[in-house]
């Protein structure tokens, strides 16, 4: 057998634990891709699950108008503790934008990719989108820029996009079917008129579809974005990936609902439930079979600012920004510098990994071994790919699947952080209960530094807190712990995880 | 005739480029239609663009001063379950326009 685990080319046949694309330890999910689409995303942390660990990305806010209502959004409440799409503290101008992007550009310099996506939809504010663009690809050339529309008004802008080097467009398309779509989307706004129900979902696949068969046909990269609606098009999704897939997407991004009722959404309010994580990651698996998914993305806000999932906006306010003098080639030189030292750490990483692979694939020759279970592990990181993150501060644990065809990075879960600091871990208690609830399923947690009350609780839930890997590679200490529990014969398989890896 | 535009709008802007009398504008702290251009669209449009695109049920009045789009007509949120959250929403709102004025 194919060992996927840390192999580039790893194809569908590749069953049991780890029947996807992304699986490896090594790659990401572009493992596959021509050279040359590699070679456009290998820095966009939102189209490459490596470049999420050291690049960053930014959203502007200069789109709040919007063609479609879809029923998992509420324009009336943007609340800036809120981390959702559709969501802004502040609206900008197109100059305003420019302006914020170059101070961010200039300060976080690992900052590589400027997005619009909203809080509206860029596409149905054209005017201020596409002047924002502009101004910028003449402005600081050596930022990549990308949109995110629902593809209502695709169609007539992609000429209009290409012109503005624009490569990368992600269309959200939560369905290809109109009786789905009249569930999700209430109406549409549509050549001078609303158009309620099926008939206005119908238009909008239509345009959608065409849009993405357009932008493919010049080359432009798609990545689709669906969102995950128990019981109204969770199942349908399957076919959505197939459907974008056979266009020309590169690459599906299934995210779960977010429906609470304060947000005062529709979804919210009638009390639609969105995904558990392993139904999410279940269906990230079915549709994983025809197409790349993603499996990193955050569901930042319409004006995130910092790594994907960090957002430093709040350091990046208009009133912030105003009194600061960016020297735009002096930091174009700092950028590409930076730039060059990360390149060079992967290349190092890639180099060693590859020698790994040659190692484990003849290793994995002998296949008689006894079946081991995979395990989830929770891993606490602030990015550069390795174990850095006290467990008290993180407000997200990554999530990796060890198993006996190696490791593969499953999503992320969100958590309140145990601890802001030494003075509060007093009150921590209902955070940590968060942490082990939004953890369930994981049998270790993997951080830098664990203190000492949380460690009988997490070990009373069934995780096992392990501070022992700090600073490593998170795939090898993944992979180590995974070793470990083998050695000391925790991974017996149990029968119907036998049945399902076989 | 004209319509008249309230207090929950959100300042989205959907409305103001569709305008054939540019009668609607940015003011503080939400847009404005100018009741002399305002035309309500007849003789350009079959329907109103302004009450067509706004997504905020309630925000624009028509001149007997009832909403075009009445709560429930555009996102299909049954009344009573609006009544029951309002206390909440209300809170979660009042917070963002608070840290919009901080």
């Amino acid at each position: 057998m194919d060992l996927p685990v840390l192999n580039a080319s790893a194809t569908a046949e590749t069953g049991g634990g780890c029947d996807s694309h992304s699986c490896g330890s090594s790659d990401d999910q572009l493992g596959h891709l021509p050279e040359h689409i590699r070679a456009k995303v290998h820095n966009h942390p939102c189209y490459s699950e490596q470049a999420h660990h050291y690049f960053a990305r930014m959203h502007v806010a200069v789109a709040p108008a919007c063609n479609i209502q879809c029923h998992y959004c509420n324009r009336k409440y943007d609340c800036s503790n809120e981390s959702r799409p559709g969501v802004v503290s502040e609206v900008l101008t197109p100059d305003q934008a420019v302006k914020k992007v170059m101070a961010v550009a200039a300060n976080i310099p690992q900052m590589t990719v400027l997005g619009i996506a909203g809080p509206g939809d860029p596409l149905a504010n054209p005017e201020r989108t596409f002047a924002t663009f502009r101004e910028l690809s003449e402005k600081a050339p050596d930022i990549k820029l990308c949109v995110s529309t629902n593809g209502l008004s695709l169609p007539e802008s992609v000429e209009e996009l290409s012109k503005h080097n624009i490569d990368h467009v992600t269309i959200t398309i939560n369905c290809v079917d109109p009786d789905v779509g009249a569930k999700i989307y209430p109406w549409i706004f549509w050549n001078n008129k609303r158009i309620m129900g099926r008939e206005g979902a119908a238009i909008l696949i239509e345009q959608q579809q065409k849009g993405l068969e357009m932008l493919t046909a010049r080359g432009i990269l798609v990545k689709v974005n669906s969102v995950m609606i128990p019981g109204v098009n969770d199942e349908h999704l399957v076919e959505v990936s197939k459907v974008v897939k056979s266009k020309g997407a590169f690459l599906h991004n299934v995210m779960p609902l977010i429906a609470e009722p304060e947000h005062g959404t529709f979804y919210g309010l009638m009390g639609q439930p969105g995904p558990t994580h392993e139904d999410l990651q279940k269906l990230q698996d079915a549709c994983a079979g025809d197409m790349n998914m993603m499996r990193h993305c955050r569901q930042c806000r319409a004006d995130a600012v910092g790594l994907l999932g960090e957002d430093r906006g709040q350091e990046f306010t208009m009133d912030k920004i105003e009194d600061m003098e960016i020297d735009y080639p002096a930091a174009m030189v700092k950028r590409a510098e930076v730039h060059a030292q990360i390149a060079r750490e992967l290349e190092i990483k890639d180099q060693a990994r590859a020698a790994k692979a040659e190692l484990v694939a003849i290793q994995g020759q002998k296949k008689d071994g006894p079946k081991t279970r995979p395990v989830l592990m929770a891993v606490a990181t602030k990015g550069g790919g390795v174990i850095n993150e006290h467990f008290g501060h993180a407000s997200e644990f990554l999530i990796y699947e060890a198993s006996e065809f190696g490791v593969r990075f499953i999503g992320h879960r969100k958590t309140i952080p145990y601890c802001e600091g030494g003075d509060t871990c007093g009150d921590g208690e209902s955070a940590l209960d968060v942490t082990i609830r939004e953890l369930s399923g994981c049998e270790v947690v993997l951080c830098s530094k664990v203190g000492y009350e949380p460690w009988g609780p997490l070990e009373a839930a069934g995780m096992q807190p392990n501070g022992e890997h700090a600073m490593e590679p998170i795939e090898d200490a993944v992979l180590a712990v995974y070793a470990e529990m083998g050695a000391a014969g925790k991974l017996d398989a149990k029968p119907e995880l036998q049945q399902k890896a076989a | 005739m004209a319509f008249e535009i309230i207090e929950t709008c959100v300042n989205c802007y959907a409305c103001e480029p569709l305008c054939p009398n540019q009668a609607i504008y940015q003011a503080s702290p939400h847009f404005l239609i100018n009741p002399d251009k305002c035309t309500e669209c007849i003789g350009d449009y079959m329907d109103a663009q302004c009450t067509s695109i706004c997504p905020i049920e309630g925000a624009i009045l028509d001149d007997l001063g009832n909403p075009v789009n009445p709560i429930g007509s555009l996102t299909g949120i049954p009344m009573e379950l609006l009544a029951q959250y309002q206390t909440a929403l209300d809170a979660t709102y009042q917070a963002a326009l608070d840290a919009k004025t901080a």
